[in-house]
């Protein structure tokens, strides 16, 4: 090897070795602002999971608010949060895949259009206290819909109805033109089209936005006292199943309720410390219920996806 | 440019004997303001295999997209002059006739496999279940049928509910094609069926349209000029939107009356 190749190759190795340092350098800043996020979250956690973990009984879940702090329960919160999300989801799902479908297969291209679209996406940012003003006074008042487990339901999915649909644009726009084409081309009508491709394809994208917008709405606390949640509630609403024909019952859906975020509001601000713990035991378990639901979504994509490759 | 009129490229195309079953007059196609299609007139003739070739961007995928419509789908395009279809002298681009009815008459082989996400069985299956066919009896025979016509029966007939996606892409194509087939449609148009593939799926889907081409007329874009040669009866060569030159394949390939097509021929252009 003359000493000319010896000197380039050396001469190499110095500058590859100089470059790696930055990779070396963005690995650290990347590791470190990883860790802010997630050990900031894990400490907070586990703050709340200390506090509360000897709260976490059977008899916690299963029991209503009380004045004694060791007595009190989240049955009413639970109840209720399940409740208004049954709402959310049933109105929402239908009401966001339909319009994300309509915008995408169907709408005109248009400024008509573009304006809604535009609208649309600007309305996931609308403050959620917002929705709950409006709420009260169209649902609450207008409608004299009460304040009620029905409200607090259309309320959230108004505020999660932007999210369904733009999930549900972005889950469609994915699906390659080659696929829709050749549905086409085999003379489906666009509704044909539409039913047994788009939404199918697409489910995977629409069920994990339905989810994360649930999650979203599972905590949402303002706009749900605007439209008057109940912060102590001794009952819970009617069964939606009984035992006499027709075994079915709305009542529920005028009943009065409470949700896990209110009843957790409700006791950090108590004095006695004891109730602090009560809060933190429900945060814990709204905290599980929400992951869950992201789990859920996970799994989902996760089956769904299987049988479709591009 | 040099181009021959219209008259003398069907007139010195069409031996009496052929049957037209379709053919272009003055077609011409706008994407927004961009003219792709200069006033085209050309005979597809009956039970035979007609080629469009040309360089990339020369509107023979434009071309063949106006003959079930598929510019329809997006917005913004315009069609001028007339596809007629024989023998009851349908005008396919007439804004009163039904883009579906065209499809359902005319199907269409994509440049990439595109099989659905689901079974091969549904995927053959689908153009009849548009058209509301639910008898299981006659889907199964219709669907073996169209396997067989793409030669692709004896290699999928025992795993006819497996997903289309575990099939190699030569497989794939060729379910594209039964896909296509099932529905007995009049004309088949190939938008570059085989330019995703390698050479022996390629050559297993000339083989098959060679095979179809009694059954069918048949339209394919080719990049590949070999491959126009090896299938088609007629060749057309476009240019920038231009139809340059229309004739029997043998004659393009080796005595073309147009230097251009000559070039483009011979590797001198293109």
């Amino acid at each position: 090897m003359s000493d000319a190749t010896a000197v380039k190759i050396q001469k190499i190795r110095e500058l590859i070795v100089r470059h790696k340092r930055w990779d070396v350098a963005f690995g650290i800043v990347g590791v470190l602002a990883l860790m802010i996020g997630v050990l900031t979250f894990v400490a907070l956690f586990l703050d709340m999971l200390i506090d509360g973990a000897p709260r976490l009984t059977w008899d916690f879940l299963t029991s209503f608010p009380s004045r004694k702090p060791d007595q009190a329960g989240i049955l009413s919160a639970w109840v209720g949060s399940t409740m208004v999300m049954l709402v959310t989801a049933v109105t929402a799902i239908p009401l966001g895949v339909g319009a994300g479908v309509y915008l995408e297969e169907y709408a005109p291209r248009n400024w008509m259009t573009d304006l809604i679209e535009i609208n649309v996406t600007n309305l996931a940012g609308v403050p959620s206290i917002v929705y709950g003003l409006l709420a009260l006074g169209l649902f609450v008042y207008q409608f004299g819909l009460g304040q009620s487990v029905l409200t607090a339901g259309l309320t959230l999915a108004l505020l999660i109805l932007p999210v369904i649909i733009v999930a549900t644009r972005e889950a469609i726009r994915s699906i390659p033109a080659a696929i829709r084409e050749g549905a086409y081309a085999l003379g489906a009508t666009k509704w044909q089209t539409t039913a047994h491709h788009i939404i199918p394809y697409s489910m995977a994208g629409i069920l994990t936005g339905v989810i994360i917008g649930l999650a979203r709405a599972i905590g949402e606390t303002a706009p749900i006292i605007t439209v008057g949640a109940l912060t102590f509630i001794a009952f819970l609403p009617e069964a939606p199943i009984t035992s006499e024909p027709p075994f079915v019952s709305f009542e529920w859906l005028m009943s009065g309720f409470t949700v896990m975020p209110i009843q957790m509001f409700n006791w950090t601000s108590r004095p006695e410390a004891a109730f602090q713990l009560n809060a933190a035991a429900a945060g814990v378990v709204l905290l599980i219920m929400t992951l869950s639901m992201n789990a859920l979504a996970i799994y989902i994509r996760y089956r769904l996806r299987k049988s479709i490759k591009w | 440019m040099v181009s021959a009129t219209v008259s003398e490229v069907t007139a010195a195309a069409a031996p009496p004997i052929q049957v037209k079953k379709s053919e272009s007059r003055s077609l011409s196609f706008h994407y927004g303001s961009f003219q792709a299609l200069k006033s085209i007139s050309m005979p597809i003739y009956e039970k035979k295999v007609t080629a469009l070739i040309g360089p990339s961007g020369c509107g023979k995928s434009t071309y063949l997209r106006c003959f079930n419509r598929m510019h329809d789908l997006y917005p913004g395009n315009r069609y001028e002059g007339q596809i007629m279809l024989y023998p009851d002298n349908t005008n396919v681009l007439n804004p009163d006739v039904d883009p579906i009815e065209v499809r359902m008459r005319i199907s269409m082989v994509f440049q990439k496999p595109n099989p659905f996400p689901k079974s091969i069985y549904e995927n053959v299956a689908y153009g009849l279940r548009v058209r509301g066919e639910r008898k299981r009896a006659l889907l199964d025979e219709k669907v073996e049928d169209a396997l067989r016509g793409a030669a692709l029966w004896d290699e999928v007939k025992n795993r006819l509910n497996d997903l289309a996606f575990n099939l190699s892409g030569g497989q794939q194509q060729r379910l594209c094609i039964a896909r296509a087939l099932a529905t007995d449609p009049e004309m088949l148009l190939f938008d570059e069926p085989t330019s995703a593939l390698d050479p022996i799926a390629t050559a297993s889907i000339e083989q098959l349209i060679t095979e179809l081409k009694a059954k069918i007329t048949i339209l394919i874009v080719t990049h590949n000029m070999q491959q126009a040669a090896r299938v088609s009866d007629y060749t057309a060569y476009m240019y920038l939107g231009e139809l340059i030159e229309f004739d029997a394949t043998d004659t393009i390939f080796i005595k073309p009356k147009n230097k251009q097509t000559e070039d483009y021929i011979t590797g001198r252009f293109g």
